[in-house]
């Protein structure tokens, strides 16, 4: 009997002391290597990849892929900038690389991550609440954000704001108001414009979404036009000719997503073509464009890949991708194209909740290769 | 609707006195009549359940149901994290939609997400919870209790009287870390000679606020990368529990009426993130249900049972943030129950039953774009119990039948989830070969499914009214054996194993839709295949000095693949046979007590060992294993009628930093006392 107890005070004992768990370890990049290289680089090394990551996962991560060695290298914020608590952060939003410094808009984090774009080593932050997309001009950078000022009133609704940061100082210098849930906006002729979504109003009725282009003149820094254009807007782009296209995102219901264009000389739509758009591109004179629709006859999503030419407004192809792989991607959720070799990248993002998938086409839209991303791919910037 | 509520809590507390006051019963008198209760769980299931009740349950160090859950085998519990945040169980890696949560023997509802917050149901008074897998396997029950992968019960404490006692008082006070501020009061009387009253009351406050760290290393040295601390803020919680029964006996039969306030209003921490340490989203929960039950033993082979409950729940939550979207939606859900079981005696050694119950669910909202939808469930099973001696078995049938409406008054466009019907079968078998050796053999078979929650069929955009049930399939056989040899050293011991299959089809799943971020879509997409070992030892010591000493162990293996077919076959291979979120493939937990006179001692411990926070079992997804060391000395003292008791309790008494959802700080070391006084 006495044995029985000594063994069971040792048992207690020994769960005591050994319960002590490991530390928990940063996470290291990873590298993929030997991914064919595009055949002209056109002076770029190479694209950095931003991984969203599904909300409250606080799973943003940064990718970078090399094109002089061919390598993919997954995860690398955290390895270069092991001091930072909780890593990059939650839910990115946009990334751009301007000057020399590389900004990720990190939507949920409530911050820009300012970092070096050679090394990615962190510089500091920019403090932006609900912040959506960045553009830069001249020595500032422009940043839309979902969270204009507060009112003390209960129907209030709260408008968006474009705030004016010093790169230099990184420090917001000024706000401009435009419209409820303002998300990518262009610069072109010295204006921003911005596209308004009116995204947290309008679940329960269509017209409670936001249908304008905010115009703000860069030199006084306010808004000086709204262009009325259609419900739910997302992406703006402006193409070589310094004219405008905008993507509505539908209404999810009856109303479909569709691409409009903007005459930025008439501040006016002229032009509507019949092509949904989830994420684009701006190449030359070509938009590519991937969209994801969702059909309630069939209840499942209808994907395209077209490519708009922005001369001549034609929708040249719907299926850039045509090896097969397109019939295969779950939801394409970034696109980028590198001009000098034609060179394709579509993301998927496919159930959002775990890895994604990175594709490379050639110009003819056959696969090149493919490799693993972090959660839900989704936004590019080419580093010279 | 607080008001109606309330008033009808202070008719049932008003009762005693209506009762002694003869003349004024009759404007009552139907109430009783219409409202009754659980019965006595003179439960005859072939397979037991686990159970923990009495002075075990209080030995835990648990305030809340879901503390407790956690040792038993075959269980994981989802907790984000202190005292009112959210708790939810899931047994056997089925999701927590398959769980049946039964109080006083009657289901808790919640037909807009299928999920239960144990956390809410506090421990206080609570005489015994017991988790039975596949079903209660006892043919007497309401056809409800047929109808979920696995069902804990809970019971709340009876009144018993010795012939001199008239009433009992007994009040509790509980305080410690977070500025927990736990007062209860329980007050039992006996009404007539056949007729008991109870009363119980108890608040909750608790700031919610705790230290909290994250610490990363550098995988190359060992060196600190970052160690950062905080304190959890927004994790308040102010709780105020109401509760009264009235339990009667008659003649071959009892009865039961029961009524449950809960209201309250907690601050829901969310996920801690780079750059944002605090959340300010607010919950307010007001639930309301009355219940009865009646049971009655007709003729020598005929018995009778009755239930019937009404429930209101009504929950608002508030994102107060100005930076992000303005949310301020309430939802109100109610639930009217009846149920009728028959049981009869064919012969000896064979009884059959028919139960059937009819249940509605209603939801209102202030969501925009949501119906109002309507369900009405038909349910009926029809049940065999054979005992032949050694062997025993039961089959069941249930038969189910769903009616959907919607109130388009909100949405013109949309349309009801068409009707459903599912038959689904389960079978129990238990052996016992030898009649000197308490070894007995079990078996069993279950096919049931879940049904869609109204926020799968329904809710703004992401609802889809083409939603199949989910279906579970459960193979399971095991066995126990126990010794009981009082007169030694070790008076008791027992064993208990089961190893078990379970497939998952039609696997409810949220699938990314159409352009935008955060579209989804609900769809029957997923299939889980699930293998696993449940092992439960338990002994009794008697040791020299008048020492008792209890030891129990759980432990539970579990392989919880995920065979969801995907578009995208690359995809697919990253998460093609992988572990389902959350569930460790090894778990477990040792308890122990020793009482020493007036004293007792107790210690536990849970293991939760690696799991991945998806099912891409990658290094990214990885979570570490954590586990708690809790300990509590319990000291009672008699003065003259009074009985106090004190207990101290520290929780993870090593000070471990760990999550059990990703982002979800858990506290780190904590303390309560408990001063318990009972008359």
């Amino acid at each position: 009997m006495n044995r029985i107890l000594l063994l069971l005070k040792n048992l207690i004992l020994s769960t005591l002391l050994w319960s002590c768990r490991d530390d928990v370890e940063l996470f290291l990049s990873e590298e993929i290597i030997e991914l064919t290289p595009p055949e002209d680089t056109g002076g770029y090394k190479g694209f950095y990849l931003l991984n969203e990551g599904n909300m409250g996962s606080n799973k943003s991560t940064l990718d970078y892929y090399n094109f002089n060695t061919a390598t993919y290298s997954r995860n690398i914020y955290a390895e270069k900038n092991p001091e930072v608590p909780k890593e990059l952060g939650d839910v990115g939003n946009d990334v751009q690389i301007y000057g020399s410094k590389l900004y990720a808009v990190i939507n949920v984090s409530n911050k820009i991550e300012v970092m070096d774009a050679q090394t990615a080593k962190r510089i500091g932050q920019i403090e932006i609440p609900n912040c959506r997309y960045i553009q830069f001009d001249g020595p500032y950078a422009y940043v839309t954000s979902y969270a204009g000022p507060v009112e003390i009133n209960p129907d209030y609704t709260q408008l968006g704001f474009v705030a004016k940061v010093d790169t230099a100082t990184l420090q917001v210098v000024d706000k401009c108001l435009v419209g409820f849930q303002p998300d990518e906006l262009a610069i072109t002729g010295g204006k921003i414009y911005v596209a308004n979504s009116g995204g947290y109003m309008g679940a329960g009725s269509t017209d409670n979404y936001e249908r304008t282009v905010s115009v703000i003149d860069i030199a006084s820094f306010t808004e000086e036009r709204r262009i009325d254009v259609e419900y739910n807007l997302h992406r703006i782009r402006a193409d070589q000719r310094g004219n405008l296209w905008v993507s509505s995102r539908g209404d999810y219901k009856e109303l479909p997503s569709r691409l409009f264009y903007i005459d930025t000389q008439k501040q006016m739509v002229t032009d509507t073509l019949d092509v949904p758009v989830s994420c684009c591109h701006m190449v030359g004179d070509s938009l590519y464009v991937c969209s994801v629709s969702w059909s309630y006859i069939n209840y499942s999503n209808t994907i395209t890949y077209a490519i708009v030419n922005t001369k001549t407004h034609k929708v040249i192809t719907r299926n850039f991708i045509n090896d097969g792989t397109e019939k295969e991607i779950e939801i394409p959720y970034g696109v980028m194209v590198h001009e000098a070799s034609g060179d394709i990248f579509v993301s998927d993002a496919g159930n959002y909740v775990t890895p994604g998938m990175l594709y490379c086409f050639n110009r003819d839209g056959k696969k090149k290769w493919n490799v693993r991303t972090g959660d839900i791919p989704a936004h590019f910037a080419l580093l010279k | 609707m607080n008001r109606i509520v309330l008033s009808l809590l202070l008719l049932l507390l008003g009762l005693p006195y209506y009762t002694e006051a003869q003349s004024k019963l009759d404007s009552v008198q139907h109430i009783i009549e219409v409202v009754i209760t659980a019965p006595q769980s003179s439960s005859k299931a072939i397979i037991p359940a686990q159970q923990l009740e009495g002075e075990q349950l209080k030995a835990l160090n648990s305030l809340s149901v879901a503390d407790a859950i956690r040792y038993f085998a075959g269980v994981q519990i989802k907790d984000y994290g202190g005292v009112g945040g959210l708790k939810t169980v899931n047994v056997r890696s089925m999701g927590t939609n398959h769980m049946g949560v039964f109080y006083d023997g009657i289901q808790l509802g919640n037909a807009q997400n299928g999920q239960i917050d144990l956390g809410k149901f506090s421990l206080d008074n609570i005489e015994s919870i017991s988790l039975y897998n596949g079903q209660k396997s006892d043919i007497f029950q309401p056809a409800r209790d047929y109808g979920s992968s696995g069902s804990i019960y809970l019971k709340f404490r009876r009144p018993h009287f010795t012939s001199d006692e008239k009433e009992h008082w007994k009040a509790t006070f509980r305080t410690g870390s977070f500025d927990l501020l736990n007062p209860s009061v329980l007050y039992e009387r006996k009404l007539t000679k056949n007729i008991n009253a109870s009363f119980n009351a108890e608040y909750i406050y608790s700031s919610g606020k705790y230290k909290f760290r994250y610490k990363r290393v550098l995988p190359s040295n060992g060196e600190v990368a970052y160690d950062t601390s905080a304190i959890r803020r927004n994790g308040d919680i102010h709780a105020l529990r109401l509760e009264s029964g009235l339990y009667g006996q008659m003649q071959d039969g009892h009865w039961e009426l029961k009524a449950y306030y809960y209201d309250s209003e907690r601050g829901i921490p969310g996920a801690i993130v780079n750059n944002r340490w605090m959340n300010s989203q607010r919950q307010w929960d007001t639930n309301f249900f009355i219940q009865g039950g009646w049971r009655k033993m007709v003729t020598e082979r005929y018995d009778l049972m009755l239930k019937l409950k009404y429930a209101n729940d009504e929950m608002r939550y508030l994102n107060p943030d100005t930076t992000l979207m303005f949310i301020d939606n309430t939802f109100l859900q109610q639930e009217a129950y009846a149920s009728l079981a028959q049981k009869y005696q064919l012969t000896d050694w064979w009884d059959i039953s028919f139960s059937s119950d009819l249940q509605w669910n209603w939801l209102r909202s202030n969501v925009a774009g949501l119906v109002y939808p309507t369900r009405r469930s038909t349910l009926v099973a029809l049940a065999s119990a054979l005992d032949l001696g050694k062997f025993k078995s039961q089959a069941s049938v249930l038969g189910t039948f769903i009616n959907e409406k919607i109130n388009s008054d909100n949405e013109q466009s949309a349309s009801s989830a068409p009707n459903k019907e599912e038959i689904t079968p389960a079978v129990f078998f238990s052996y016992a070969p030898f009649n000197n050796h308490n070894l007995t053999f079990r078996a069993f078979y279950k096919h049931i499914f879940r049904m869609p929650t109204f926020n799968d069929l329904y809710y703004t955009d992401i609802g889809n009214i083409k939603l199949e049930p989910e279906y579970t399939h459960q193979y399971n056989l095991g066995f126990k054996y126990l010794k009981n040899t009082m007169d030694r050293i070790l008076a008791h011991w027992d064993i208990q194993m089961d190893v078990y299959y379970n497939e998952i089809t039609n696997k409810i799943v949220a699938v990314p839709k159409g352009s935008g971020m955060y579209r989804w879509m609900m769809m029957n997409l997923g299939k889980v295949e699930i293998r696993g070992i449940d092992a439960v030892a338990a002994t009794t010591f008697n040791l020299p000095y008048d020492i008792l000493l209890n030891m129990k162990g759980t432990y539970t293996y579990q392989k919880a693949q995920d065979f969801t077919h995907r578009k995208n076959p690359e995809l697919e291979k990253t998460t093609w046979g992988g572990q389902i979120p959350y569930i460790p493939w090894h778990s477990g937990s040792f308890t122990t007590t020793a009482v020493y006179r007036s004293w007792q001692f107790n210690y536990s411990f849970v293991y939760v060992g690696e799991r991945y926070h998806n099912s891409a079992n990658i290094s990214e997804n990885y979570e570490q294993p954590w586990y708690t060391n809790d300990m509590s000395v319990f000291k009672t003292l008699a003065i003259n009628n009074w009985n106090l008791k004190m207990s101290l309790e520290v929780n993870n008494l090593l000070n471990q930093d760990y999550e059990v959802v990703l982002n979800y700080p858990m506290p780190k070391r904590n303390y309560r006392l408990t001063l318990t006084l009972e008359l």
